[in-house]
């Protein structure tokens, strides 16, 4: 598994190699990787459903359980067929679609990545893998969405989805991390095998399915998804269908055996999933184009399989699974056929789409498929796994939330019928009235509303074959796969039992004989046929592709953007000397704190002085430095500090501390001669400088500063809970360094590498100092020369250039 | 540690901060020399007691050789940076004829203009 993903990463990087330049090779090479996916996953798929789970581990910090731990179990070996298939087709549909462009590198790369990312969540198994495999695909998403990255509205959808699915990952991470503490494991299988309970597992469970809710698009957070499809058609086929959104619904549809029963699981699954099911489902009733409707429509089915694998029954798990299978298949075929219609027609507005039934009669044909599964229409795999799934709602067990969760599955599936058919007559349809568009938009000369007229079907060109290809495929599989209804359920009842054990006697049936399903997909279809023809006319007039929780999102964002103004404007003044006050009151308030909360009994035995040399010598030290703060003049100022320095050098001897001594007072000497070299140049006197705070406050500081780091010196000279290590030092020295000095032995030695460091750091202040000096003198013999030739031309010789 | 040596901490750290907060560079630099010679201070003296220098063979008591080392490093890299501010001073000096620390005027600007508005593209 490992080297598959880590051929996705090198295929991502081989298609982004050639940068803008033209690179037709790109789709078909990055479309390979997943054909190879797919093909491995079909030759292990039968010792896979055998139980013959392979795995990969690829450790990084062992001791914390952190590394890449991959996993493929028969969800995971499923949902890797769905990715890489139909990731496949939609890299294939790519070549066709785009034609000549300069960035398909771009387009290629990061397809292959996104489906890497994916394969990447589906398979793992480690909790920080499937973290990471999760941000993955935000990244890669939003790479994708803002392809078209000169216009704003996909930068803006991009961002938009980037931020919701970002913000959400942090929480499934927080989440996974609680769970992995309280489970005791890294382990995503062994977390599952022994669920956790209690109140922070609870909490847990509510930020994992924070995480997947943004992840698919669940109400509140389900605005980010019609934007995302600001991204060129194939991509938000296969970001609709079998990636991303589907991210969520993996993580919901693993962690629910296990967890649906603890704590507010299953109330909040319901509610989210049915409140995107019937929201979604109005929101497509009321679109435009047949990409936003559609992208509405992905909303709400996602609504319905949340509801199927967060009950987490093993019937409704198995029908989720089922539904997640006919979902990608349709959903994935209308996305590329609508893709088909903008090409040949040139536009996707239904208002202006009349006559392409007879136009372009194969995607026809595959469109009417498509929209019979979705609108779960016998016999296609999706009435097969919607039957089970009202089925398996009649019999949940689970009471009251049971029934709720199919009254609104019932209620949603009318509107999915009634939306389902609006697109496909909407696309297919004849009598388009055209779209009435306000004159000043177009810039006309005030004779109010123009018509944009339908499109002529005459005038629309077949797709070649190879552009048919993918959603031909696609929509045979919806067909085929509902008729042969038998074998598929079987197949998928091995694949599920890896999610729930008592998934393993369900099976699906193409005609179960009329029972209670069947009646209500009856009632269903025809309440969804007569939605629909009532609100057929109503339909057209209305365009509202903007909704609520995206002007409250993008408000929300514009606030935070002037409040965080606000705040810089206040923290920023602007002044260096007040930050650094600032600074210095924090580092004083910190050490007092420290100091305050350790022991302060322990100064007491601090002696006044360590000898009668000390005070003296202490006193002229200090007095020359307060000395410095009264200097008028630089040079007396730089003395004086040399000054204070010679003393302290004696201090440091006193204290026994030769070397130290030495140093100090060759320093101290350079510091004087560098002082003096700069001074040379500088004024004599200090100017009164403006100053940013009134003077007894700067002294307030000061005296603040001072005394803290004074206390906390005392404090800490008290506070030595081991022995120091200089008394190891001290015995090695002379055997094993052969030098009788310690500090010189530790210096050159012992902490060889930290001189090493010490002196890289000296020459790059020193060639740093070199520059600026040069830079420096450059610019003054400029000055010098531009004055010397405005004299020149004053008098009108000619003038030397000199460099 | 003393109360003599910790005296002299509070006057090096007190009198380097109040260097520091300036607006002439060249005090600024001798403040963080006369910070640094505080630090210095602190590390040697709270580190270790007085006692004889760190060779082998001296009588007991020898001080510890661990904060020296730590200080002599600290010392000469304090000089290293006291260079290098001190040809930024020049520096500054030569371009516009003093050594002061202005305002940034792009804070100030900042805080002053109203922020662009986002463009949200179109409606989704």
């Amino acid at each position: 598994m490992i080297p598959l993903l880590l051929a996705h990463l090198v295929a991502f990087l081989v298609c982004l190699a050639p940068g803008r330049r033209s690179a037709r090779w790109a789709l078909p090479v990055a479309a390979a990787v997943p054909a190879v996916t797919f093909g491995w996953l079909v030759s292990q798929s039968s010792s896979v459903l055998h139980g013959d789970v392979p795995s990969a581990n690829l450790e990084w910090v062992p001791q914390l359980g952190l590394g890449i731990s991959l996993r493929l179990d028969g969800f995971g070996l499923f949902m890797g067929l769905i990715v890489s298939g139909i990731g496949t087709l939609v890299m294939l549909y790519s070549t066709a679609y785009f034609g000549r462009r300069d960035d398909l590198g771009r387009l290629a790369g990061l397809l292959v990545g996104f489906a890497g990312a994916m394969l990447g969540i589906v398979w793992a198994d480690g909790l920080l893998s499937l973290f990471v495999f999760w941000e993955l695909t935000s990244i890669t998403s939003f790479l994708l969405i803002g392809f078209e990255d000169r216009s704003a509205t996909a930068r803006s959808a991009a961002q938009r989805a980037f931020l919701v699915t970002g913000l959400g990952g942090l929480a499934l991470l927080a989440g996974l991390i609680l769970l992995g503490i309280q489970g005791g494991t890294t382990s995503l299988s062994e977390l599952l095998a022994n669920p956790p309970s209690g109140t922070v597992t609870s909490v847990a469970l509510v930020l994992v399915l924070a995480g997947a809710f943004t992840k698919s698009a669940q109400f509140p957070f389900h605005f980010w998804l019609p934007g995302a499809m600001a991204a060129p058609t194939p991509v938000s086929a296969y970001l609709h269908s079998a990636t991303m959104v589907k991210a969520g619904l993996v993580v919901v549809a693993r962690f629910a055996p296990a967890f649906a029963s603890v704590g507010p699981w299953r109330a909040l699954v319901v509610s989210a999933g049915l409140a995107s099911l019937v929201l979604g489902g109005f929101r497509a009733m009321r679109q435009q184009d047949a990409k936003l409707a559609l992208a509405h429509g992905t909303v709400s089915q996602l609504g319905f399989m949340m509801v199927l694998l967060g009950l987490g029954t093993p019937g409704t798990t198995y029908a989720g699974v089922a539904m997640l299978l006919a979902h990608a298949l349709f959903k994935a075929t209308l996305f590329l056929s609508v893709g088909v219609v903008d090409h040949s027609a040139g536009t996707r507005d239904m208002r202006r789409l009349q006559g392409l039934a007879r136009a372009l009669p194969i995607t026809a044909g595959i469109i009417v498929v498509a929209s019979a599964s979705m609108a779960a229409i016998p016999p296609t795999l999706g009435f097969v796994a919607k039957e089970k799934a009202l089925d398996a709602l009649l019999d949940t067990g689970l009471g009251a939330i049971g029934t709720v969760a199919l009254v609104g599955i019932v209620a949603g599936s009318v509107l999915t019928v009634a939306y389902t058919i609006r697109i496909a007559v909407g696309l297919l349809g004849n009598d388009a009235p055209g779209v009435t568009v306000e004159d000043g938009a177009r810039g006309g000369s005030g004779t109010g509303a123009l018509l944009e007229a339908p499109v002529d079907p005459s005038g629309v060109h077949a797709p070649s074959l190879a552009f048919q290809g993918a959603p031909f495929v696609l929509a045979a599989l919806s067909l085929v796969l509902g008729i042969a209804a038998e074998p598929v359920g079987h197949w998928l009842a091995e694949v599920t039992v890896s999610l729930d054990p008592a998934t393993a006697s369900k099976a699906l049936h193409l005609w179960t004989g009329v029972n209670t399903p069947l009646v209500l997909s009856a009632g269903i279809i025809t309440a969804g046929i007569a939605s629909w023809w009532f609100t057929v006319a109503a339909t057209r007039s209305v365009d509202a592709p903007y909704s609520t929780a995206t002007r409250l999102y993008d408000r929300a964002y514009d606030s935070l953007l002037a409040g965080a103004r606000q705040v810089t404007a206040v923290s920023q003044s602007g002044s260096l000397p007040l930050y650094i006050g600032v600074v210095l009151v924090s580092v004083g308030a910190a050490l007092a704190t420290a100091l305050l909360a350790g022991s302060t009994d322990a100064i007491s035995d601090v002696p006044w002085a360590n000898s009668s040399l000390e005070v003296p010598l202490v006193a002229l030290t200090a007095l020359l430095a307060l000395a410095v703060l009264g200097a008028r003049q630089r040079f007396t100022a730089a003395v004086l500090l040399g000054g204070s320095g010679y003393m302290l050098a004696i201090v440091y001897l006193l204290q026994g501390a030769p070397d130290l001594a030495i140093t100090q007072f060759l320093v101290e000497t350079l510091t004087i001669v560098v002082f003096l070299l700069a001074l040379a140049r500088l004024p004599r006197d200090f100017h009164p400088a403006p100053s940013w705070a009134p003077r007894w406050i700067r002294i307030v500081v000061s005296v603040v500063v001072g005394l803290t780091v004074a206390g906390f010196a005392l404090g800490t000279s008290q506070s030595r809970t081991a022995e120091s290590v200089g008394d190891d030092y001290l015995a090695l020295s002379e055997p094993e360094a052969g030098g009788r000095n310690v500090v010189n032995v530790i210096l050159v030695d012992f902490r060889g590498f930290d001189t090493l460091g010490e002196i890289t750091v000296l020459a790059v202040a020193g060639a740093g100092v070199v520059n600026l000096v040069r830079a420096a003198r450059r610019q003054q013999r400029r000055k010098q020369l531009s004055d010397g030739l405005e004299v020149e031309e004053r008098s009108g010789r000619p003038s030397e250039v000199w460099r | 540690m003393s109360f003599t040596q910790a005296a002299l901490v509070a006057v090096l750290a007190g009198a380097g901060t109040y260097l520091v907060m300036h607006r002439t560079l060249t005090r600024i630099i001798l403040g963080l020399g006369m910070l640094g010679n505080a630090v210095n201070l602190l590390i040697l003296t709270a580190g270790s007691s007085p006692g004889n220098a760190p060779i082998v063979g001296e009588q007991a008591p020898v001080a510890d050789p661990v904060p020296q080392a730590l200080v002599l490093t600290s010392i000469v890299i304090t000089f290293g940076v006291m260079s290098f501010l001190l040809s930024m001073a020049y520096r500054g000096w030569t371009i516009d004829g003093n050594d002061e620390v202005e305002d940034d005027i792009t804070d100030r600007r900042l805080a002053e203009e109203p922020g662009e508005p986002v463009d949200h593209g179109e409606p989704t």
